[in-house]
């Protein structure tokens, strides 16, 4: 499948990651190469196969579901590009 | 008597034992090997204060008698584990500066055994690539060369491969999510376990394909992956994924017997155009295997063509939903913002300037392989596409098969660059026989066991059943002693 300057377009959008007009057409071209080489998967016959959700055949484990952590807004801050008065800060999100 | 820095685990645990030597001693001897190293560009992080102190807390515990077999054993950390306080970038720009305030479950058991940390090492940005060029803090280079040109040590584990290689730390840890520990093992002649999925806790380990990713030793020997990985494995509260079994002691598995084994050679591996040099290594290692009592059987793993397909939607679909979180809010960098703009373009700006162009390009097909209408034709198709590859190898082990043997990698190390104006897809076939052992699930090694024509190791892979990674790497330590594999790269770094 060959996908267009268009689609190209509306990915990055949906990946949120900005992608400057005149990089779409070689960035289509690549997913192109990719998407052909995927397309070999349409060869084989999955008739009654359940998609893989768990490649080990265990359950997983369960807990309580209570607090087992906490109290740390200070570590969890530690790192953020922009944290003020216990909150990470970013630019206004509603007029 | 050899350097320290060039002992294995075992040897210098026998000496730590035996009082010949000092965790202090071998962890110098190992930070001046790193020092003099920078052309190899493997170590990115240097923590030799942190050795130093983990070093000397390692000789008084040896003092008091209740040491482990990793206790005072200088390592190497992939930049992917987490290590408080330590810089953990993931090999990637997006994460500049970034200290965990934690320590991943991997690291922290590997410290609590008493092994040492000398620093953090190069790898593709994200865990992904298979050359070490994708990383952030420019490639890591393979100690081993044949001429001028500057060789890749594989990737993603590339730093350690290269660390590893080139006597700069006992051993590393490395992780596998399509091939990223064999394939540079293979690369640079060491060995590299891929244990069972589940067998490693993930906790605090930046995720790529959580569903795919498996962290595991890459060490000079097979007995010094079986000590290391001891140390490792373990079932952790912290990941629902990690397996509630028992750890083994592997090291005592390696008895050196696998008479009556079945060793299944698949003929699907046998690509079109494989080069001589590797059809001959796989069956001289077929030879080896047969000499030392085992059976070969040829066997059929009829959907292996669709492995690396289905890889490369199941992955990015993956990294897309794991990579979301880089998004300039909570860790990393974070764009500068013009006049105006709101959040959307915060991590619009913040993603293009942080990611390099491999995981942007992984992102997005991901991204595009869950989005709707292509949800079902592409994301479904591949899971059910990784559900028939993983029966082709429950339908051998049911049949008796032991373990598989195929060869690690299609080729010696290339050129750094020389993959530059190559189709994406062409650096994916890197990993045609290591990555079929992740969509199963499954553990595999690397060993070294040859010489291509021009100099460069190469490697053969072992494959085994589900949780049997001890008696895998008992065949494994047969074909090591079979190969007998000495070779060093001589120093020019």
């Amino acid at each position: 499948m060959s996908i267009d300057k268009e689609t190209a377009r509306r990915v990055a959008k949906l990946a949120r990651i900005k992608v400057e007009d005149e990089a779409l057409d070689a960035l289509a071209q690549e997913f192109s190469a990719i998407l052909g080489f995927i397309e070999q998967l349409n060869e084989v016959d999955v008739e009654g196969v359940e998609p893989m959700t768990s490649v080990t055949p265990m359950r997983l484990k369960r807990r309580a579901d209570v607090v087992t952590d906490g109290n740390q807004a200070e570590k969890v801050l530690a790192n953020a590009p922009d944290a003020r008065e216990g909150f990470f800060a970013v630019p206004k999100v509603v007029e | 008597m050899s350097k320290l820095n060039e002992l294995t685990i075992a040897e210098a645990r026998d000496k730590l034992a035996a009082r010949e030597i000092t965790s202090v001693e071998l962890t110098q001897a190992c930070l001046s090997a790193v020092e003099g190293a920078g052309a190899l560009n493997a170590f990115v992080h240097h923590t030799p204060d942190l050795a130093m102190e983990q070093a000397r807390a390692a000789d008084a515990r040896i003092a008091s008698g209740d040491e482990s077999s990793m206790t005072g054993i200088p390592l190497g950390i992939k930049d992917l584990f987490c290590t408080k306080g330590v810089p953990s970038q993931a090999g990637s720009a997006i994460l500049n500066g970034f200290l965990p305030q934690y320590e991943s479950t991997v690291s922290q058991k590997l410290f609590d055994a008493g092994a040492v940390m000398l620093g953090k090492l190069n790898m593709d940005e994200f865990a992904m690539g298979s050359s070490n060029e994708t990383s952030t803090y420019g490639d890591a280079v393979n100690p081993w060369k044949v001429d001028d040109r500057k060789l890749t040590p594989g990737g993603s584990s590339g730093g350690s491969a290269s660390a590893v290689a080139a006597d700069l730390c006992l051993a590393a840890t490395g992780t596998d999510t399509g091939g990223s520990i064999r394939q540079p093992a293979a690369f640079v002649g060491i060995t590299g376990l891929k244990p069972t999925y589940g067998r490693c806790s993930r906790w605090g380990i930046v995720a790529f394909a959580s569903s795919l990713d498996q962290a595991g030793p890459m060490t000079k020997t097979v007995r010094d992956a079986a000590i290391m990985f001891g140390a490792m494995a373990g079932h952790d509260e912290k990941d629902s994924t990690s397996a509630d079994l028992p750890v083994p002691d592997f090291e005592a598995m390696l008895t050196g017997d696998i008479r009556g084994k079945k060793i299944g050679i698949p003929k699907e591996y046998r690509m079109d155009a494989m080069p001589q040099e590797i059809e001959k290594l796989w069956s001289d290692g077929a030879e080896m295997l047969r000499d030392a009592g085992a059976e070969i059987v040829d066997i059929s793993l009829p959907h292996t063509k669709y492995a690396l397909p289905a890889y490369y939607v199941i992955a990015p679909a993956e990294a897309s939903s794991n990579l979301a979180r880089y998004d300039g809010v909570r860790f990393g960098h974070r764009a500068k913002l013009a006049e105006g703009d709101g959040i959307t373009e915060m991590y619009e700006k913040t993603r293009a300037e942080g990611f390099g162009p491999e995981v942007q390009r992984r992102v997005m097909v991901g991204t595009y392989v869950l989005s709707a209408g292509f949800y079902d034709a592409y994301y479904n198709r591949a899971r059910r596409v990784r559900a028939l590859i993983k029966k082709d190898f429950d339908d051998v082990f049911a049949e008796g098969i032991d373990a598989i043997l195929t060869p690690a990698t299609p080729s010696a190390a290339f050129g750094l660059g020389e993959m530059a104006d190559a189709d994406p897809v062409q650096m994916y076939m890197n990993d045609v026989f290591t990555v079929t052992v992740n969509l199963a699930g499954l553990p595999g090694v690397a060993v070294p066991t040859g010489l291509d024509k021009s100099g460069l190791p190469l490697g053969l892979q072992l494959i085994g059943r589900p949780w049997e990674e001890g008696e895998l790497l008992n065949t494994a330590q047969v074909l090591e002693d079979a190969a007998g594999f000495v070779s060093k790269p001589s120093k020019w770094w």
